[in-house]
Order: structure tokens, then C-alpha cells, then sequence
């Protein structure tokens, strides 16, 4: 990454320079003490993959950040699944690179998808996701905040099934019970089962099933024009791509004469590593290298935020109500405005009757 | 005598004899087979799995052919059963296909109901056979059989297990029909761990019980390959329409960035060995075992539920016949009683429906006197009211006309007391009251009298707003 070489430290040279740069004030370096600041607290990202089983989620959060999460894993007989509720099962690792520490949560839903009545099967999953928002929340609020643990769900990584010919109900529902609660990145799961037109074809029809249906999954955020062109082109590229169709591995094969992650067919060696064979390159780039802290930026921002509207807003409600006791209705009590009317209307008319009868008393009796 | 001579034969052993040359007999086979060439074959394959699953696809492959299909949607709201009917040949044999495809199976999110159809399918088809078996005037030769002979159930590579739904399906469609589990776009497992799938399926289906289809290992001619075919089981299947050139030869296959997947490669894939075993090696023996078992068992049980029974209580074989007539018996009795039940009925309806219009009717009837009596009450006291404004009218009258005749017969002395009452009301105002004066308006409220004029003159009427004129009185 450029990081380093652009927020390299600059030590202001004093004395025999032009007035210009007498002037220099220094806060350039504000970037540099950011970057010092924060590789000494620290990074934390939660995850949540989402997805049938046997899927490759597994295996690929496992090639992703080159760990063996799964290593003692059980994995339910197909009678044991018939009734299985969706569980919650977080793994948390704290990995390091080059000093800079990060606590990896990955967030697994073992079970979703594998019953065969699958009636909101997502509940578990939404509800874990606002407990973390309502947990959140009440540190927030609360009167020591020093410590707070950030566990809200960054990102949900949704895993399609490369067989089908599209989304499927069970994933519109899924996405659409989410989209407002996390960011969703739906992927392609399995993708060497696809040829290159096969894929092309599925993304299309995702991408076209997806804005039919009105999921906001999440979107990368525009390029600043001063980037540099490199990085708008990969950030076009990544636009065009999605849903990304990955493959994961937990093997290494050597092809090439090189020793990659990959895996071995008869007919050929997939690498999870090329291009040109899946995206789970830009994936990984996408996910880690460059738009991690854009993930948290809009969980903060967006999903959190809304939640915590949505939160005052019902406890401004509840309040009112418990206040107005003695009213039966929960909704406010309009003005009268109508009633009111009609007994204007009514007196208006008695009026005019009794001056009628006056008036005519009059006649009567002038004569 | 004669009867125990034949009692006698039929209890001795067949015995083997030899013949002295050459009958001609062993060309029976042949002749079977010449007359089910002429009759043409059919064959009914039952196709379960996901959709986009390579069901049309895998067919195509097998019979080198292009079935029409369109791409099913994912959005169905239930599993529907597609049959589609072929008529194929090869050299002179004639094959009539019938593909029936699931629509729909397991896209809902509830898929507890999935398996439903594919079952009343497949028994509707047996319960088809089975009234064309029954009927009296009966062509069999003729009948066009739809009873399914396989299903091939596409289970979907995910390389850990089967899923719950396929196996709560296999499991209700085992005692109805052949099952041949395949393992569906096999391109996507390597060797290792398909061999690891495949052990962990077929564990599975053993340990729930679920009955598939066996190669059969008794005709000496087959046994070899089909006990090690077994051994495969569920074959893993690359399906592909396109051809790609791989060498110097164009095969069907399918062309990835990292290599090219052939179909027909026994490398690659099992494909191969399904058409052997499917097509070429056992398709007579599954219509056999269709027809010999499963259509046994359905109309076995389909007959023991209508009441027939193969040997009576004392295990004496019962006549068809006779249990037909206790049957019927049973039948018209029972529509005999239903005819009665419904006759009750409707007379208590007719008498309840009676009842309620009598009721209805006396209710009618006291209301009626109500309203007469009511009328008649009102009557009176209006006519007594009439007579009470009419003697005080006439009282009223006779008091006018009175009044009138005092009033004629004192006009004059009431002008003059009006005239000095007059003056001495209007002092302030007027400046010529000793002389004539003339009202030329007035606001009068007449108490006593009954003109305005009248009015002026009574001192005992109130005068508002008099004025004054001057002029001739």
C-alpha cells in the first residue's frame, strides 16, 4: 500500500530557507500522527459470513487471512439438519502486520438455509446484529465510556449458490431483512463451477435481480478526482465487477512451479490467487486492503445511526404514552375540528329561524 | 382310477429330459424380441432437483439430443411437474421417452410440501395402470405406460453431505420408484473430496434406511460390471451440450480458464458409466423392477384399502367374484341408509321452517291489533279536541258580536275622552294640539280592539311612535 510513502514524517528545516517557507505551520504532519495513533491502539473489524452450508465460506475466510479458523469443527448429519435453528458462533483472532494489530471477529451462522422449512431463518441473525447496535448504544449513553467494545457487524459477506440461475427467494429475504442493518456484500460462491460466460451471465442476472428486488447492498464509495488514475481504475474495475464470483482454498498445490493456494483437478489446477480465474483477489483488496475502514465508516454513520434514531424515537413514543394514561387511544387526539363546525353551523340556523319569527312578528303586528 | 393317476402326476417331480436333436425352440428370445422391436419400447425417467441444477442439461448430454427447455424461474410457489413425451430411434429401435421434470423443487422457503407432488404423480400414474388392469374391456397392448421407471435425484455438490430436503424426499419417493442418486455438476469437487462425499452420502442413506437402486448382480452376464458400478454409487456427472477441441478430436466438454472438463474422459467424471448402467446395460430391468415391485406394492395396498383380501378368516382362497358382490352389497346398503339420513333431514327442515313462519305470523297478527287499537285511541281523543275548539269559537264569537254592538252604541264620547287624553300625552311634541291634527304614522299594538284605528281611539291600547301632522282632522 502507498500509505507509508505518502505520510512519510516531514521534520520542519528551520532558518536559511525562502520567507514561503518561514511560513510553514506544520499541521501536514496531522496525517502522520493519525497514522502513529492508530497503529498504537489498534484495528478491530467483525465479520459475518452468511450462507447454505457447504458453501466455501469456511474455506474461504480461511484463505483470506491465512489462518485455519475451523479446526475442530463438527458438522451436522443431513437428518440432525432437517429442524436446525440458525446459530450465532463468533471466532475471534488478533492477527499483526508490520506492527499494525488487529482483532478480527468473523461472526458464523452455521444452520442458515439447511432446514427444510426455512420460515425466517434469518430472525437469529437480525436480532444478533441489533443487540450489538443496542449494546452499543448503551455504552454510548452510559457514564464511563472509556472502554467501550466495538462488536457491531461491519460487513455480512452473502454467499450465492453458483447452481441456480439467480437469486433465489430465501436470498431475497435474507438481503432484504439485512440491507438496512449491515452492509451486504453478496458473493458468488463456489465459482469453479462456472465458465467465464456462465459467470458473466449469472452476475448479470444478480446484479439485474438485486435492483428489481431494491436491495441496497453496499456501495463503494466514489473516487476523490485526485486520486491517483491507477487507483480509479481498480475502483471502476471493482464497480463492474460485482457480485464477486470467488473461490476459496485450504490447500496448496504447486503449479507453475510455484507453490500457490489452489485447487487440484484432473483437468487443471484452479488458483484462488489469479485473476483470471476468480475475483478473489480484488476480494481480498476490496475487504482488507482498501475500503476496511469505509465498511466501519458506514456502519457508524448509516446503520448505526438510523438504529439509534428509530431507538429515540420508540422510547419518545413509549414515554408519551405511559404519560397520557387516562386517553384510551394511543394516538394523539386531534382538534376538535369537525364538531365544532356542525354546532356553529346549528346556531347559525336557530339564529336565523328566530329572527325569521322576529321579523315576522313585526310584519304581523305594523300591519 | 383316473383321478388318482392324475393326483399322482401332479404331485411327481418335473423331470429333465434330453432332447434328440434340434427343436427349434431357442429361437423363442428372438422372436420376443423381434415382436418388441415392431411394439417399440418405452422408457419414463423422473428427473428431482434444485432448479438450475443440470437436470435439462445432464439429459441432453445422455440422449445427444436437444430436448426443447426453457430456463425455469427460482420464484415458483410450489413444485410442479413437467412430463414431456419423445419419440426417439436408434438403428431400428424405436424408444418413446417420456422426461418429467420438477419445477420449482426447492426454491420456497418452506419446502416441507416439496416432496407432495412428485408423489401424487407417481401414483397417479400407477393408479392409471391400475383402473386400465381392472377394466373389463382392456387393452394393455395398447396403453401408453406413464408409470415412472427411474428417478434420478441430482444432489447438489457442496462436498459435506446431503441436504436435509433431499433427504426427507428420497426417503418418501424410496418404496414408489427406482432411485439413482447423482452428484450434479461434479466439476466443482476434486478427487479427494468427492471420494470423501460420496463415502459420507452413501452412509447417510444407508443409516436412514433409504432404499436406491441396485444393480442387479443374479444375471451371470452383467454381475461383473454391475457389482462394481454399485460400488460408485452416486456417480458424480459433468453435463455439457458444447464441444470443445481438445487434441485433435472435438468432444463434448466444458472450457474453463485452468482446463477443459470432458465429459466422456472416465477421468473426469462419471458420465460414462450412467449411460452404461442407465441406458445400455439395465433399462429393461428397471421397467422390470417397476413393474414387478413398486406397482406390486401400490396396488397391493391400493386393494387391501378397498377391502380385498387374498384368503378369508379361515384361509380358504376367496373368489373374486364373491368378494365383488359382498362389496356391492355393502355399497348399496350404505347408499340406501345415506338416501334415509338425507330424507330425515329434510323433513325436520320442513317442520322447523314451519314452525318459524307460524310463529312469525300470530307476531304479525297482535302487532296489527296493537296498531288498530292505537288508532282507534287517537281517534277520540282528536275528535274530543275538535269539539272543545269548536265551543270555544263559538263562545269567542258571541263575545265579539257583543262587544261590537257596545262599541256602535258609544262612538262620540270615546272621541272626546281620546282627544283630551291625547293632549295631554303629547305636550312636549306637539305645538298645535288644540288644533287639528292628523296621525300620519303610528306604531300600534292593539290590545283590545281590532284595528289600528280602533286602536287609537281605546285608551287602553299601547301607542308607539306616533307622528304628528298637521292638517284637517
Amino acid at each position: 500500500m502507498t500509505t507509508n510513502i505518502r505520510y512519510k514524517s516531514r521534520i520542519p528545516i528551520k532558518s536559511d530557507e525562502t520567507p514561503e517557507e518561514k511560513q510553514y505551520v506544520g499541521f501536514a504532519t496531522l496525517p502522520n500522527q493519525v497514522h502513529r495513533k492508530s497503529v498504537k491502539k489498534g484495528f478491530d473489524f467483525t465479520l459475518m459470513v452468511a450462507g447454505e452450508s457447504g458453501m466455501g465460506k469456511s474455506t474461504l475466510v480461511n484463505s483470506l487471512f491465512l489462518t485455519d479458523l475451523y479446526k475442530d469443527r463438527k458438522l451436522l448429519n443431513a437428518e440432525e439438519r432437517i429442524n436446525q435453528t440458525v446459530e450465532i458462533i463468533k471466532h475471534t483472532v488478533d492477527i499483526e502486520e508490520k506492527g499494525v494489530k488487529l482483532k478480527l471477529t468473523i461472526v458464523d451462522t452455521p444452520g442458515f438455509g439447511d432446514a427444510v422449512n426455512n420460515n425466517e431463518c434469518w430472525k437469529p441473525i437480525t436480532d444478533y446484529i441489533d443487540q450489538q447496535f443496542e449494546q452499543y448504544f448503551r455504552d454510548e449513553s452510559g457514564l464511563n465510556r472509556k472502554n467501550i467494545q466495538d462488536n457491531r457487524v461491519h460487513c455480512c459477506l452473502y454467499f450465492i449458490p453458483p447452481f441456480g440461475h439467480g437469486l433465489r427467494p430465501v436470498d431475497v429475504e435474507f438481503m432484504k431483512a439485512l440491507h438496512e442493518k449491515v452492509n451486504v456484500v453478496p458473493l458468488i460462491a463456489k465459482a469453479d463451477c462456472l465458465t467465464p460466460n456462465e459467470i458473466k451471465k449469472l452476475k448479470d442476472r444478480v446484479r439485474e435481480e438485486i435492483e428489481r428486488f431494491g436491495i441496497k447492498v453496499y456501495q463503494f464509495p466514489e473516487c476523490d478526482s485526485d486520486e491517483d488514475e491507477e487507483f480509479k481504475q481498480l475502483d471502476k474495475e471493482l464497480k463492474e465487477c460485482c457480485p464477486l464470483a470467488v473461490i476459496g482454498s485450504n490447500t496448496v498445490v504447486e503449479a507453475r512451479g510455484q507453490r500457490v493456494r489452489g485447487r487440484l483437478y484432473p483437468w487443471g489446477i484452479v488458483e484462488v490467487e489469479n485473476q483470471s480465474h476468480c475475483d478473489f483477489v480484488k476480494l481480498r483488496n476490496m475487504l482488507i486492503r482498501s475500503h476496511m475502514h469505509d465498511l466501519k465508516d458506514v456502519t457508524c454513520d448509516v446503520h448505526y445511526e438510523n438504529y439509534r434514531a428509530q431507538c429515540i424515537q420508540d422510547m419518545t413514543r413509549y414515554v408519551k404514552l405511559t404519560q397520557d394514561n387516562r386517553m384510551e387511544s394511543p394516538i394523539p387526539i386531534l382538534p376538535l375540528s369537525t364538531p365544532d363546525v356542525e354546532t356553529d353551523r346549528l346556531i347559525k340556523m336557530k339564529d336565523e329561524e328566530v329572527n325569521c319569527y322576529v321579523i315576522m312578528g313585526n310584519i304581523t303586528y305594523t300591519g | 382310477m383316473a383321478a388318482t393317476d392324475v393326483d399322482i402326476f401332479s404331485n411327481e417331480e418335473k423331470r429333465n429330459l434330453s432332447l434328440g436333436g434340434h427343436v427349434g425352440f431357442d429361437s423363442l428370445p428372438d422372436q420376443l424380441v423381434s415382436k418388441s422391436v415392431t411394439q417399440g419400447f418405452c422408457f419414463n425417467i423422473l428427473c428431482v432437483g434444485e432448479t438450475g441444477i443440470g437436470k435439462s442439461t445432464l439429459m441432453n448430454t445422455l440422449f445427444n439430443t436437444m430436448f426443447e427447455n426453457e430456463e425455469a424461474s427460482h420464484y415458483q410457489n410450489g413444485v410442479c411437474m413437467r412430463p414431456r413425451t419423445y419419440d426417439l430411434q436408434e438403428s431400428n429401435v424405436h424408444l418413446k421417452l417420456t422426461i418429467v421434470d420438477t419445477v420449482g423443487f426447492g426454491d420456497q422457503i418452506n419446502k416441507e410440501e416439496s416432496y407432495k407432488p412428485i408423489v401424487d404423480y407417481i401414483d397417479t400414474q400407477f393408479e392409471n395402470y391400475l383402473q386400465e388392469e381392472l377394466k373389463i374391456k382392456r387393452s394393455l397392448f395398447n396403453y401408453h405406460d406413464g408409470r415412472v421407471h427411474i428417478c434420478l435425484y441430482f444432489i447438489a455438490p457442496t462436498g459435506h453431505s446431503l441436504k436435509s430436503l433431499d433427504l426427507v424426499t428420497m426417503k418418501k419417493l424410496d418404496s414408489k420408484v427406482n432411485i439413482i442418486p447423482i452428484i450434479a455438476k461434479a466439476d466443482t469437487i476434486s478427487k479427494s473430496e468427492l471420494h470423501k462425499f460420496k463415502i459420507k452420502i452413501m452412509s447417510e442413506l444407508v443409516s436412514n434406511g433409504v432404499q436406491i437402486y441396485q444393480f442387479p448382480t443374479d444375471d451371470h452376464a452383467v454381475t461383473e460390471i454391475n457389482s462394481s458400478m454399485n460400488a460408485h454409487l452416486p456417480f458424480a456427472v459433468v453435463g455439457s451440450v458444447e464441444e470443445v477441441k481438445v487434441g485433435n478430436k472435438t468432444v463434448r466438454a466444458r472450457q474453463y480458464p485452468w482446463g477443459v472438463v470432458q465429459v466422456e474422459n472416465e477421468s473426469h467424471c462419471d458420465f460414462v458409466k450412467l449411460r452404461e448402467m442407465l441406458i445400455r446395460v439395465n433399462m429393461e430391468d428397471l421397467r422390470e423392477q417397476t413393474h414387478a415391485r413398486h406397482y406390486e406394492l401400490y396396488r397391493r395396498c391400493k386393494l387391501e384399502e378397498m377391502g380385498f383380501t387374498d384368503t378369508d378368516p379361515d384361509c380358504q382362497p376367496f373368489s373374486l367374484q364373491e368378494t365383488y358382490e359382498a362389496k356391492r352389497k355393502e355399497f348399496m346398503g350404505d347408499l340406501q341408509k345415506k338416501e334415509e339420513e338425507m330424507r330425515q333431514m329434510f323433513v325436520n327442515k320442513v317442520k322447523e321452517t314451519e314452525a318459524e313462519l307460524k310463529e312469525k305470523e300470530r307476531e304479525l297478527h297482535n302487532k296489527f291489533e296493537q296498531l288498530k287499537h292505537m288508532h282507534q285511541e287517537e281517534k277520540r281523543k282528536v275528535e274530543e279536541k275538535r269539539r272543545d275548539l269548536e265551543e270555544e269559537m263559538n263562545a269567542f264569537n258571541r263575545r265579539k258580536v257583543a262587544a261590537e254592538t257596545l262599541s256602535l252604541a258609544q262612538p262620540l264620547k270615546k272621541d272626546k275622552d281620546k282627544k283630551k287624553s291625547v293632549k295631554t300625552e303629547n305636550q312636549s311634541g306637539v305645538s298645535l294640539s288644540n288644533s287639528k291634527v292628523m296621525m300620519a304614522k303610528a306604531s300600534v299594538e292593539p290590545l283590545k280592539c281590532d284595528s289600528w284605528w280602533q286602536a287609537i281611539q281605546c285608551c287602553t291600547c299601547l301607542v308607539h311612535n306616533a307622528t304628528w301632522k298637521q292638517g284637517l282632522f
